[in-house]
């Protein structure tokens, strides 16, 4: 038995070496390999006065500007009101579209009479929804709210309804032999056979609220990272533009991170490809 | 004990019912060990179904200490020929299943089963890590840890290596010999019916009946390679040869 992990431990050692020697990079590089290049090549080129300044500012003005905003606190105001805006839609719709997907998941009778009339909504672009909450609720915080909210409850709503569908009847035999509670039953078997589903449409959802949260700022609102763009094209800040850019760049690459740290502790248990 | 009377049960099939069980009738006594052994489609795992109540759609008398069956419950336990274990929960958590581990009294039991399958080291392991054998031991154990009257075992080591087969073989006459409960164990492997059962009891399809009960009477633990066990074999493996003739006309009597 000794033997044996020795042996494999030492081949692996091996192996790895052989890689390293190849690549010559730690794992985690790999991602910044490109954006650094890129970076490189657009720098260069507005030293060199390629392109226009105004059209694409060079990767040191932008960080000069971005480095100024955080300075003066506008950028941590402007990324407080979007997050809360985010984060308020993402929690409202995404909360309903757990409960319901659970719930038309559960029961026939449920999916036949809801699940239709959410399947025609859903192809409603939310776009066109604009104009009507601007009627209905003017251009203040709760018609952004509930436009952040309608786009992150169809996904976590459509993979909730999956992933209670994918509970194995195998092991819903089972629990009818140990004799689970109907609570038991959903707490102990439907939820987590669901998760994978509910946590990738966990990460859907705040994708989309990242998307609408965008477009509702720049709808019109007095602070937020939409509207700092928006206010900054019309003087034709382009590194501001940028700036905004960046942030929702950063701002939804880490909602993402987050999800996926939760994905990895919570599915240490899955046993799938892992490529 | 388990009492078996006239049970019938037939499935709907496109091209007409289809007799699944013909006329089953059977004393099972409290503690003892009986194997059915028969071809597929003989009804076997039907059987054991309907003993289980997971299948309630039969007719006839099936009934668990002079108590219908009417639906599943702990004290039937069942083992699937899959371990069937929540890919989620690791070992201990898995033989608790709906029952809190942070009681000291289920906590004891479970420690004591892991100890009893031998499974010594492996509490905190998930299912995707255990071999085959160990998850069917893991099986076994969240069955045994609700006290089942019967445990009801439906090809359970079928997907199992030889050596692994013949070591669950062993653990599971241990663990009978120790608990006393009644074991109801489903195989098509001759070999495996005889070193088990008490009685092996011999079925066929067509309808699925009954042929034959066969007592073995050899002290455990057996040997394989015995002179004794070699006829008691093939005693029973003559009865197989002869259902492979054409049937007899008193077979039908069940249709």
């Amino acid at each position: 038995m000794s033997d044996v992990t020795l042996v494999s431990k030492a081949g692996k050692k091996k192996a790895s070496i052989g890689k390293a020697r190849r690549a010559g990079l730690p794992n985690w590089l790999y991602g910044w390999v490109l954006p650094v290049i890129v970076l490189a090549l657009w720098e260069a080129a507005s030293a060199l006065g390629l392109v226009s300044d105004s059209a694409l500012p060079a990767p040191s003005k932008i960080a000069k500007a971005f480095w100024q905003l955080a300075l003066t606190g506008a950028l941590a105001d402007h990324v407080t009101s979007s997050a809360i805006r985010a984060g308020g839609g993402f929690l409202l719709g995404g909360a309903t579209g757990l409960l319901l997907g659970i719930f038309t998941g559960l029961g026939k009778w449920a999916e036949k009479t809801l699940d239709p009339t959410i399947q025609m909504l859903r192809t409603v672009p939310l776009l066109t929804l604009i104009p009507l909450f601007i009627l209905w609720f003017g251009v203040g915080e709760f018609s952004k709210v509930l436009l952040i909210a309608l786009g992150s409850f169809f996904p976590l709503y459509f993979h909730t309804h999956l992933g209670v569908r994918s509970a194995d009847r195998k092991l819903y035999e089972v629990t009818r032999i140990l004799q689970y509670s109907k609570l038991h039953l959903l707490t102990k078997l439907i939820i987590p056979a669901a998760l994978p589903n509910i946590l990738l449409g966990i990460r859907l959802s705040v994708g989309a609220s990242w998307l609408l949260l965008a477009v509702a700022e720049m709808m019109g609102a007095s602070a937020g990272v939409g509207y700092m763009i928006q206010d900054a094209r019309v003087y034709a800040q382009t590194d501001i533009v940028f700036v905004g850019i960046i942030l929702f760049a950063l701002v939804g690459k880490l909602s993402d991170s987050v999800v996926r740290l939760v994905e990895k502790r919570c599915l240490r248990w899955n046993n799938s490809y892992k490529g | 004990m388990l009492n078996i009377e006239r049970l019938n049960k037939t499935f709907a099939a496109p091209a007409g019912p289809i007799v699944a069980l013909s006329n089953i009738r059977l004393q099972v006594e409290q503690g003892q060990f009986i194997t059915f052994i028969g071809p597929s489609g003989c009804g076997k795992s039907t059987l054991l179904k309907i003993v289980a109540g997971i299948d309630t759609a039969y007719e006839g008398k099936v009934e668990l200490n002079g108590k219908a069956i009417t639906g599943p419950g702990v004290d039937k336990g069942f083992i699937f020929q899959e371990p069937r274990l929540f890919p989620w929960l690791n070992v201990e958590k898995n033989i608790a299943a709906n029952l809190p581990l942070n009681n000291p009294q289920i906590r004891r039991q479970v420690d004591e089963l892991i100890e009893l399958v031998r499974l010594k080291g492996f509490e905190k392991a998930y299912p995707k890590e255990l071999s085959g054998g160990m998850a069917q031991r893991v099986a076994i154990a969240r069955a045994l840890l609700r006290k089942p009257e019967i445990l009801l075992l439906d090809e359970p080591f079928g997907a199992l290596d030889a050596f692994t087969r013949a070591h669950l073989q062993e653990v599971l006459l241990d663990i009978w010999q120790n608990s006393k409960t009644t074991m109801l164990f489903v195989t098509h492997d001759l070999d495996e019916a005889v070193f088990l059962g008490e009685k092996v009891v011999i079925m066929n399809p067509r309808p699925g009946h009954i042929r034959n009960v066969i007592d073995i009477d050899l002290p455990y633990p057996r040997k394989r390679v015995g002179h004794s066990f070699q006829e008691l074999r093939t005693r029973v493996l003559s009865e197989f040869e002869k259902v492979e003739q054409p049937p007899l006309v008193d077979q039908g009597a069940g249709i």
